[in-house]
């Protein structure tokens, strides 16, 4: 019994049934498939997270940040007045997190690809893409830099699920998604 | 009638006195039974409290019940992660280890006063960082992460407490020297044993990953270093952090063999496979802090593919391993008691109305099925994109540490009240009902809360309506539907969770003595033995056939595979990234 010590001294001598043998083989190979497909996902999927990233000071981050929304700024929005930034397709983009903000929100347009950057100015942030369900650890000093292309157009939350204290459950952000070529400066949905 | 039958033992000049087990007539050192009923106890009060806040939690997360104000929310919610996840876990790990090194091994427990030092150091440290918690200067959750900081003795009493956790793996390991020594056992040491060895090769690494990263935060939270890097925190940090659950696993696995010895007469079907399954673990489990990097900036996409896996799922391997000898230890036991007929009766003719049975068996089904599909799932790197930090994550390690670890040690509980309290449980039906009430709420509150996940709902959240934020968003009328499930089921499990406690304490204080009149009895209802231990040397033995373990295992392998390639499917339509 499992209890006893086996009672045979040379326990490693026994053989193994076959059906035991088969379950074994069968486990090892799904488990070279699972590892195959993360792999195979790199070179053919379309879903890999970016490892792009770069240290940065959080005060250089909010400057280049604030110079982005100052130069595509097209309106603002909720009770606060947050910026919306409209940047041209294609082209890179900034979103800071910090004690409880996702700044600024960005107006994007369907189908086109852009370099999304984020990090944080205090604490680590969680970047949840809302319904898309697109999660993302955001660091204080790092900028990590991801193309994203939105695929479907309409109003996306940016909702923070990495715990930051008090006013987390307060945390969320906002990402418009157009069609391409639609007036820019629009009311807001 | 501890002292009736006790007997003074001088080896090596150190006295120890024992007490003969009327049920396997193995000397039972009275420094270690009293050890193992230290920790244990002091496992279930932290459970009893832990419990209590993990059901607060989750009627806070019902919205129509919405109980705890945000503040006292997180508070709670750190507290329920460190009562339960940690010392509920390793104070009944202690015992465990204590009691498959001296009472298996029939030998002296080595150094018994080294290992109250260890239980001491594990109270305070535990108290202290627990009172930190509640006075309300570190709700930074279980996992504190930098630059989050929780106040100095929050730390502290994590450190303390792993240095006892580290004192009772030493007393463990001294106690396989003792007992090889001084020759208690004949050839190698029990399966069961070598599965506390591993649980305890596994938490020494766990502990020292765990001084690594918890002394520098600890001088950073104090003002000595001034910064600790964020990145490096988590890697460290989980090191240990899941690690230690990968102790559970090997310590809960150790625990399903053991009763199904104690109860059936199982044996291993082999015990070269069984325990090269448990080498697996001590080689590859610890990569297992990748799976809290998998979209984190600044980590290759090779090193996260290569240690996610367990280079290439060896560990997974190991677990899927246990996952058929275990149900075909059980069938080729209940075959040779005389259930022959069809795939399943052996499984029909169970002992089902025996806790530790049914408890065990729950444990096994709901581990593998719930927690280790979902994990594998959630540890796959590009899959980790739709679930990282979503309730999810609570959903699958509720199902291997709660519905895995938790109900194993449950289960186990109800024999060592016989065997090592020496008190029969109090009150049998009752108890024959507590595994099921707790086993179901638990599958509940994991289903419930990897469904409102896969919604996108996030963990550790007090408000699924946003309703304080500047710009409005809520989560899909499910995700509600599901979070109101959650807190049903987290009432259900809590009441078998106080069932647990209540029936454990009351047997302890007030139940019947035992002694070898009654010691079989007390063990609850096990299947008629038609066949004696010794007649085959290993489980296999003989021309026996196993139907239904391969029907189970088929059922298991078919439902993995279903979905882990859904997952796939859902990730191939998730916004093109890079």
């Amino acid at each position: 019994m499992a209890i006893h010590p086996p009672e045979k001294r040379v326990w490693w001598n026994e053989p193994i049934e076959k059906d035991e043998i088969i379950w074994i083989v069968i486990a090892f190979l799904w488990g070279l498939v699972m590892f195959g497909a993360m792999v195979y996902w790199h070179i053919e999927g379309r879903q890999n997270l970016s490892t792009q990233a770069y240290r940065i000071d959080p005060a250089v981050f909010e400057k280049r940040t604030e110079a982005f929304t100052k130069q595509f700024k097209v309106r603002e929005e909720g009770t606060t007045g947050i910026p919306v930034a409209r940047p041209p397709a294609g082209g890179d983009v900034y979103m800071l997190s910090r004690l409880w903000e996702w700044w600024p929100v960005l107006e994007l347009e369907k189908g086109r690809s852009y370099r999304l950057h984020l990090s944080s100015l205090d604490w680590q942030h969680g970047f949840s893409l809302q319904p898309v369900n697109i999660n993302i650890q955001v660091h204080p000093g790092i900028e990590h830099v991801i193309t994203l292309t939105p695929t479907e157009t309409g109003t996306f939350s940016v909702v923070c699920n990495e715990f930051c204290g008090i006013g987390h459950h307060t945390m969320v952000g906002r990402i418009h998604v157009v069609e391409p070529g639609s007036a820019a400066g629009g009311k807001p949905q | 009638m501890a002292m009736a039958t006790a007997e003074t033992g001088v080896i090596g000049g150190i006295a120890a006195r024992f007490r003969i087990c009327p049920a396997s007539g193995l000397k039972i050192d009275l420094a270690a039974q009293r050890l193992i009923k230290a920790n244990a106890v002091a496992a279930i009060v932290f459970l009893a409290i832990g419990g209590l806040f993990g059901l607060m939690v989750a009627l806070t997360r019902w919205q129509a019940v919405h109980l705890l104000p945000a503040d006292m929310f997180y508070l709670v919610l750190t507290a329920h992660g460190l009562d339960v996840l940690l010392l509920w876990i390793l104070f009944f790990e202690m015992a465990v280890l204590y009691f498959a090194s001296a009472v298996l091994l029939n030998c002296r427990l080595a150094a018994p006063r080294i290992a109250w030092l260890g239980f001491v150091l594990m109270l305070g440290g535990g108290l202290l960082t627990n009172v930190t918690v509640l006075q309300g200067q570190s709700s930074v959750m279980f996992t504190s992460y930098p630059p989050l900081q929780a106040h100095p003795n929050f730390y502290l009493g994590l450190i303390l407490f792993a240095v006892g956790a580290l004192l009772g793996c030493l007393v463990f390991l001294g106690t396989l020297v003792i007992a090889k020594e001084e020759k208690t056992y004949e050839g190698s040491i029990p399966l069961v044993t070598f599965g506390a060895l591993t649980a305890c090769i596994i938490a020494i690494f766990t502990i020292a990953s765990g001084a690594i990263i918890l002394i520098p935060t600890w001088l950073w939270s104090i003002g000595y270093i001034s910064e600790i890097n964020t990145v490096m925190y988590k890697l460290v940090w989980w090191a240990m952090g899941h690690s230690s659950q990968q102790v559970n696993v090997s310590a809960h696995v150790a625990i399903w063999y053991a009763i199904i010895a104690i109860l059936l007469g199982a044996k291993p079907l082999s015990e070269k496979v069984s325990r090269t399954a448990f080498f697996l673990y001590i080689l590859f489990l610890q990569l297992a802090s990748a799976h809290h990097l998998l979209v984190e900036p600044g980590v290759s996409a090779e090193w996260r593919v290569f240690n996610t896996s367990y280079f290439m799922y060896m560990a997974v391997l190991g677990s899927m391993i246990h996952g058929m000898t275990v149900p075909g230890a059980i069938e080729a036991a209940q075959r040779r008691n005389g259930y022959t007929r069809g795939a399943f009766e052996w499984l029909r003719k169970a002992p089902w109305g025996n806790p530790a049975f049914s408890g065990m068996f729950l444990s096994l089904v709901m581990f593998g099925f719930l927690g280790g599909i979902s994990g594998v799932v959630l540890g796959t790197e590009q899959i980790n994109i739709m679930l990282h930090n979503t309730l999810y994550v609570p959903g699958h390690f509720h199902a291997t540490v709660v519905a895995g670890t938790t109900l194993a040690f449950m289960a186990v509980t109800y024999l060592l009240l016989p065997l090592i309290f020496q008190r029969q449980v109090i009150w049998p039906r009752l108890a024959k009902w507590q595994p099921y009430l707790f086993g179901i709420g638990v599958a509940g509150i994991s289903l419930f809360m990897m469904g409102a996940g896969t919604l996108g709902v996030a963990r550790r959240h007090w408000d699924v309506a946003f309703s304080d934020a500047t710009l409005s968003f809520a989560y899909p009328a499910a995700a509600f539907l599901m979070l109101a499930l959650n807190g049903l089921s987290a009432v259900m499990a809590a009441i078998g969770g106080a069932l647990f406690v209540v029936i454990v304490v009351a047997s302890v204080l007030w139940g019947k003595p035992v002694d070898a009149s009654n010691i079989v009895e007390s063990l609850g209802p096990m299947p008629q033995r038609q066949v004696g231990d010794a007649v085959s040397s290993y489980g296999n033995a003989g021309t026996w056939k196993l139907p239904g373990t391969y029907i189970l295992v088929s059922v298991f392998f078919t439902a993995f595979v279903l979905y882990y390639f859904v997952n796939w499917k859902y990730l191939s339509q998730l916004w093109p990234m890079g």
